[in-house]
Parts: C-alpha cells; structure tokens; sequence
C-alpha cells in the first residue's frame, strides 16, 4: 500500500491543508477499529521521538509516532510507567506492526487500572494537532493542573483522528510500585464475582484490577500494588474481607501477576472470537442487567473494572447480535438508568461496514457531535465515517 | 478589566422578559427589583461589580430549559451561577443579562454504592456531596478550599481542584455524567454512571468550559471509600531551590503522597503571625501528607523523611496526633486569612513545571519589588499549581491597576516556563485578556468555533474566557 508518511508537523500539516480527498490515518496499524475507513494512507509514524521527559515532575512529552514500547522503557527505566496501562491489542485483532501512542491516545485505550486511577484520557495533559484544514493547533500543556480555556485534550482523546490529527501528546505518568500481587477468587459465578468485586474496590485497601474470568475455572481476580508493607497488609485485610465467598489463593511473585494482568489487560480469552464487542456500563447493571438479558448462554466473555467494563465474543457476522447488543445497552430497564454503550471493537470488514460500530447517540448529542465535526474537519477528510 | 457595553434595546425588553419568566417560574424564583438584585453584582472577584437585568432562581431541569428558551428567543444573554465563588468573575452579569442561579438546586437524586456513584442536582455544595455518602465511609474528592460556600456547578464550569489532587485528579476526573440545557432550551445528557465516553468526549469538554456552553443541572459524581487514615509531616528549609529539589526527590521516590503543600518566607511569617501555629522562621515550609493505615502511613512517612533529612531541613517534625496534624494544617489552612487581615489581595493561580520553581519564586521576588507590591506564595507544589497572593490597598487609587499589572506579568512568566495561566480557578474575565499570551490565533479560534457549536448566538455567559477583542465579532453577530 502506498503510504504518505510526513516526517515534520510542518509536512503533515501541508498535506492536509492540500489534501483534494479522504485520509485514512494510521499510527502503528495495530488497532483497525470502527467502520472501514477509505482514503488515502497518511501514516504518523515517522512524527517520532521523546522531546522531553522530566521524572521530579511526572511529565513526558512525545511524538505522535513514537512506539508505546519506547515510552515504557523510558519510563521504567525511572521506575516509572504509563499508570492507565493501555491495552495492546494485536493479539486479540490479530494485527502486525508496532503500538504507537498516537493510535494509545486516538482510541482513549486504557486497561484494567483504569478502574482505579483514570483513564488515557485523564492522563493526557496536551496536544498538539493538525485540524481538516491544515491548521496546527495546540491545547492543555505540560502540566498536571491547567483549566486555561476550554479542553480540547479530553475531546481529541478518543475521537479517532476524525476532529484532527495528532502530533504531539503531553502525558502525566505515575510511579511505578515496589511490589504487586493478585488474589484469586475461585469458583465464582458472575454475581458472586461482581460481590468481590464490589467489596473490595469500596473497602479502603486500595486493589488496582478487580476483573472475572468465566469459563471452566471460574475466577475473580483482585489486583494489589505498592509498597512491600503496604501490600502484605491489604492482602491479609483483602482475605478476611472475601473470606467467606470462596477459596482463596495469592501469586508467588510479581512476574506471575504481570503476566495474568497483561492476559486480562489484552482479553486473550477471546483472542479466537472472530466478532468481538467492548461494552461500558455500571458493574450492577453489567451483572443485574446485560448478562442475565443475554441468556443462560452469554457466550464467552470477561469482566474488568469491577464489573463496568464487559468484553464479550461473538460468531462471525453476527449483525443480530450487534443491533440487540447496542439496544439492550441503551434500554433504561438494562442499564438501570446509568447508561453505557457497546462498540464493535473486532468484527470482518464487511459487517463493521454494515452497522453503527460505535453506540449511537441521542439526536440531541449526535447534532452536537455532527456540528464539532463540521467546525474540526470542515472537508470532512479524516477518517471519515469511522466512527459513524 | 473592561466588559462590553450593555445593549440598551435588551434593557429595553425588561418589563416584558419578566412577564414572561414569571409565567414560567413561581414569583419568588424571579428577582427583578433593583435593589434585589445587587445580591447578583459580583462573585468573589469583588473588584468588578454590575446588578444584573433580572435573576432567576429555578428548581429543576425543566425550569432551567424554560428560561433558557425565553431568553434565547429574545436575545438576552445569561450568566449561569453556582454559588459565586469564583475568583476569577465567572459569574459576574452584564447589566443587560439575566443571572441563572442554581441555588436552590440542591437534591440529592441517587447515591449508589454497588457503583459508587452519587447523582445530586448542581447546586449542591462541594461539601455536602461528601456529607450525603461519609456515614457510609465515602467521599467526593476534589475539595477546593471554599468548598464549604461552592456548588458543583461552579466545580464543573470550572474544572476545580483542591489540596488533593495529586493522587485524586481534579473535576473532570471525578465526574461520570451531567444533565446540561444548551442556550436554545435543549436537554442534554452526557455521559451516565458508566465509564468513558461511547462517542466524542463531550463530558470532558464541557468540564471546564466555564458555563459558556451550557448549563449543567445535574451531575453524576464518582465517590471513593474513605481511607483508614491520613497524616502529614512538616519541613522547613532556608532555600526555596533546596525545598523544590525536596518536591522532585519526592515524587522521583515512587511515594505519591496525597497533597504537598509549600509556603515561601512571607506566607509563613504572615500565617505565624495570624494563626500561630508554631512554624518555623524559614525561607521554605512544605507540608506532605499520606493516607493509609498506620503501618502504611509509618512506611511512606518512613522514605519521605529519610529525603528530608538528606537535605539539611531546618525543621522536621512528624505529626503523632490528631492534634499535631491539625496543627500542621493549622497555617496552611489560614493562610488565605491571614494574608487577607494585612491588606487586600489578589490570588493568583498559575501552573508551572515543578523545576522551574525556585526560577518562578525568585522573578515574583525581584518584581516585588519593582511593583512596590508584598506577595505571599502559597501552593500546591506536587502539580506545580502556585497561589500567589499579591497584596495591595483598595483604597489606595491605582493600587488594584499596579496588582493587576504585577499578577498579569506573574502570569506571563508562568507561561513563559512552560506552564499555564490558571490551574483551578477558570479564566473568567480576570485573565482573559492574558490569552493570547498562551495561545496563538488559531488555538483561540477552534476553541469559539467549539462554542459556536453549543450556542450559535453567543448569549450564554459571552464577555468571558476569550479576549473582548477576539470575541468581538461572534457577540455582535
């Protein structure tokens, strides 16, 4: 595929500004989510590189381009590390290539700790951007606390480069912990699991991953970090907190619990599912509301954040199951009023071109979201109709 | 600071504007007496004072959309109002606009613990959203320090913050999903009770927008369980350079205490003078604070006095009581006060990058000076978000122009180091017109055409945030 791939903001902001038709923006290729997207291929990975990292101050500044794994070695290398803990998804879309934190940044893609700390877009402290026009545009800035203006960070975050294209990010990053562990809960079903799940994320003993697996050996998992002291403590409190919901085991070493928060991170259980979709609701109504709407058979699925986030795995082309899915989510008597949406995060071309991949709107917020649209990409050239 | 003028054919349409608000709200929701409405003249920024045309005073969300459709129908712009404690005159009126109060909004609709959620109507205060869920060992977290007076609405127009945002975020972290009615009377929901955003962010930008793209009546708020415990440690140091270093080394030790809190010589002498809290005569005084249970608290305590001690303090003392942790707070909390029973001041509220402190301090020194200006420094130092607070004499001519001059060039500097004009108090019109010094035409630009979105008019709260100048055209049209 023929690739235009700017090396300078200054480049890129001169091929949108001259652009005659649609772009497809890619970052690292390794997340194709929302509708097929047609266009000429305009790829920011050459915008790379760190351009300032200042540990004292948990503050980084990178390229759009530039590689997820470079961040995250810079940043361990201070002992430090990207605290909403972005997914990386070519296991489960079985794509090739390299994870930049444009693509991060572009799909607000966080992981399990986002239950406990924030989401990508939290951490996002600025942007710079090329908008429809070819303008370059900043907003935010390299600092924790700034509410100068209107912000434009948390909006660009998870628009999918359809209100600009992204060039340089700001990040606050966090600590890193001595130590981590994770409990086990075994033998639970989604309600008792949702129970644990519950008790300890309201209890004062700080867990950062609460998630369930289903299946033949069903488990909730509890996540702990910090210091050594600290987390021997909690997990004792943790223990007698859950005690009587079921069995309870403990991960020998931090390497192991990596390795089981990475597997829930990336939903490796459903790496198989040709159709896979992501749904947010609030953890009561996931487990009150949408798992038992589903049937006795929900098909395979797992629970992050203490229940509120849903993956859930599906045939192939199942556009059914898609419509019932989207509706069920929006349906007051399911979502018991907190709302939520389901996306169709992995599904064949021809089906994620077939229905709304994203969760449509009420017409009130979908004339809001059409009119930014028109002010950010008035040629209506960036990644147009990918998220519908 | 200059607002625009008041358009005589809006204050011409008084008379009939109240009939018709009256038709829609009970009599005692609809101030329109002159002398009534002097309550409505000013916000905390109590430099600038204008009555508004009429104020209104509605009980829900319909209410809200009702006079929202009126005024939008007839043109008359409206200044939204939580509780009129911003410092930087967001909700100050125009004498042609109609001030929309959301004071007597203050239900607790839904607190749901199984998803730690409280749903309130906006004009609740800050406090007594954590007042509604403590019994049941929960919390709201950001807590700006009026938080006793301010509503969530002025909590969300403004992105506000607090002593505790270092490990708990600021508003638009904390804030799930609103009910808002754009200026044409349209309800809106945004968000839920629910994680993150299934479309565009458009919580996220309505968070901080400083009432000019809505007016946000309800909110549904993340609570946290309370933790088991909290305690601080006080240091003082004879150099603000050895004091920022301290910050760094902190932050750079993997603890991520909850507030870090530093006051510079003049803030402390002034406090100690005032309140009495026992600090010592110091160029720099910093104040940590960790959570936890004990042994937790002992242990994070444990490394960040190990720091201190590597950096020479001139003081450190470790809290072992309630009383000697209040003691500690004691200054901090009344420092505010106690430059308040000197003179009057100005609070400022820059963001810098936390290396460029001592650099930051020692410039608001040297134009001290030049400006014939005292100025306290007083922040959050863990966010490099600063609290200058200059002092002068409003009774004294031209000395609020030479503070205004001193605070905007403290500003300039702030950007200049790389931070940021205000980090919890909104721009408002008290920086407005320091913009441009922060962004360039276009960023300006894409940020109104954001509100030409939302309000095509330009009537919901219009004089605000951007330069009168850049504005100019979007008002008049």
């Amino acid at each position: 595929m023929k690739m235009m791939t700017p090396n300078t903001e200054a480049d890129l902001a001169q091929i949108i500004a001259s652009a005659q038709g649609p772009l497809h923006l890619f970052g690292g290729g390794t997340r194709p989510i929302g509708a097929p997207a047609a266009g000429e291929a305009l790829s920011l990975s050459a915008l790379s590189g760190i351009v300032a990292y200042e540990p004292g101050a948990l503050t980084m500044v990178a390229r759009a381009g530039t590689p997820v794994a470079e961040i995250e070695a810079a940043l361990a290398a201070e002992g430090q590390r990207l605290a909403f803990e972005p997914m990386d998804h070519r296991g489960l879309l079985g794509t090739a290539g390299t994870p930049t934190i444009g693509g991060v940044v572009a799909a607000n893609v966080s992981g399990p700790r986002r239950v406990a700390v924030g989401a990508c877009r939290d951490f996002l402290l600025g942007v710079r951007f090329v908008d429809g026009t070819g303008r370059v545009l900043k907003n935010g800035g390299r600092v924790m606390k700034n509410v100068t203006g209107y912000d434009l960070v948390k909006l660009l975050a998870g628009s999918y480069g359809t209100l600009g294209v992204l060039s340089e990010l700001s990040l606050k990053v966090l600590p890193a912990p001595e130590t981590v562990t994770t409990l086990t809960l075994h033998g639970v079903d989604a309600s008792g699991a949702l129970e644990a799940m519950t008790r300890a994320i309201t209890s004062p003993f700080e867990v950062s991953g609460a998630a369930y697996l289903p299946g033949d050996a069903p488990r909730a998992l509890l996540r702990i970090e910090g210091f050594a002291g600290s987390v021997g403590y909690r997990v004792e409190r943790l223990k007698t907190l859950l005690a009587d919901l079921g069995e309870i085991t403990q991960t020998d070493t931090p390497e192991q619990s990596a390795a089981i928060w990475q597997a829930v991170r990336d939903v490796d259980t459903l790496a198989d599912c040709p159709t896979v979709w992501r749904v947010s609701m609030t953890p009561g109504a996931m487990v009150k509301g949408l798992l038992p709407a589903l049937g006795d058979d929900p098909g395979p699925y797992q629970l992050d954040w203490a229940g509120g986030l849903c993956w859930l795995g599906g045939d192939a082309g199942a556009a059914d199951m898609h419509a019932r899915l989207q509706a069920l989510v929006a349906d007051r008597a399911v979502n018991g009023g907190g709302g939520g949406h389901a996306t169709l995060v992995k599904g064949d071309a021809a089906l994620r071109a077939a229905v709304p991949v994203f969760q449509p709107e009420p017409a009130p917020v979908a004339a809001l979201t059409r009119g930014l649209r028109e002010k950010f990409d008035p040629k209506g050239i960036l990644n147009p109709g990918l998220m519908g | 600071m200059d607002m625009p003028a008041p358009n005589p054919a809006i204050m011409g349409l008084k008379d009939r504007l109240v009939a018709r608000l009256l038709a829609v709200l009970p009599t005692d929701a609809v101030i329109h007496d002159e002398a009534e409405t002097r309550a409505y003249e000013c916000d905390a920024l109590t430099a600038y004072k204008c009555p508004p045309l009429a104020a209104v005073l509605p009980a829900t969300t319909e209410d809200v959309s009702e006079v929202l459709r009126i005024c939008h129908e007839m043109g008359v712009p409206v200044v939204p109002r939580g509780s009129g404690t911003s410092l930087a005159g967001g909700a100050l009126p125009t004498a042609d606009s109609v001030i929309l109060g959301v004071a007597r909004m203050t239900d607790v609709l839904e607190t749901d613990y199984v998803n730690r959620v409280i749903r309130v109507q906006t004009g609740r205060t800050n406090l007594s959203v954590t007042g509604a869920v403590e019994e049941d060992g929960f919390f709201y977290a950001p807590d700006p320090s009026s938080q006793l007076a301010c509503a969530i609405a002025g909590n969300i127009a403004m992105n506000s913050g607090g002593a505790h945002c270092l490990k708990y975020g600021v508003t638009t972290n904390n804030l799930l999903g609103v009910t808002m009615v754009t200026m044409d009377g349209t309800v809106v929901e945004i968000g839920g009770a629910h994680m993150d955003a299934g479309g565009l962010d458009l919580l996220g930008l309505v968070c901080g927008s400083e009432g000019q793209l809505g007016v946000v009546t309800e909110a549904t708020l993340r609570i946290l369980p309370k933790p088991e415990g909290a305690r601080p440690v006080l240091m003082g140091y004879d150099s603000n350079e050895v004091a920022g270093q301290v910050v760094s080394d902190i932050i750079k030790a993997g603890v991520l205490p909850v507030a870090i809190e530093f006051m510079d010589r003049p803030c402390i002498r002034a406090t100690e003078a005032f309140a009495k809290a026992g600090y010592p005569d110091c160029e720099a005084l910093l104040i940590v604070e960790v959570e936890g249970s004990d042994a937790e608290i002992d242990e994070q305590l444990g490394l960040i006095t190990q720091i201190a001690r590597k950096h020479n303090p001139v003081e450190l003392r470790e809290s072992t009581s309630a009383e000697e942790s209040a003691r500690i707070w004691l200054g901090r909390k009344s420092a505010f006060g106690a430059m308040g029973q000197i003179n009057d001041y100005m609070c400022l509220d820059g963001t810098i990058p936390v290396s460029q402190l001592p650099y930051v301090l020692r410039r608001i020194g040297e134009m001290s000076k030049d400006y014939g200006l005292d100025v306290g420094n007083v922040f959050h130092a863990g966010d490099g978000n600063m609290h200058p607070l200059i002092l002068f004499d409003a009774n004294k001519p031209g000395d609020l122009e030479r503070c205004e001059a001193f605070g905007a060039d403290i500003l300039r500097l702030c950007v200049e180091v790389g931070g940021c004009l205000t980090g919890e108090h909104g721009v408002g019109i008290e920086k407005r017109d320091l913009m441009v010094d922060q962004f360039a035409p276009h960023d300006l630009d894409i940020q109104m055409a954001v509100k030409d979105v939302f309000d095509p008019k330009w009537l919901l709260n219009p004089a605000k945030v951007f330069p009168l100048a850049a504005s100019a055209a979007r008002r008049a049209a």
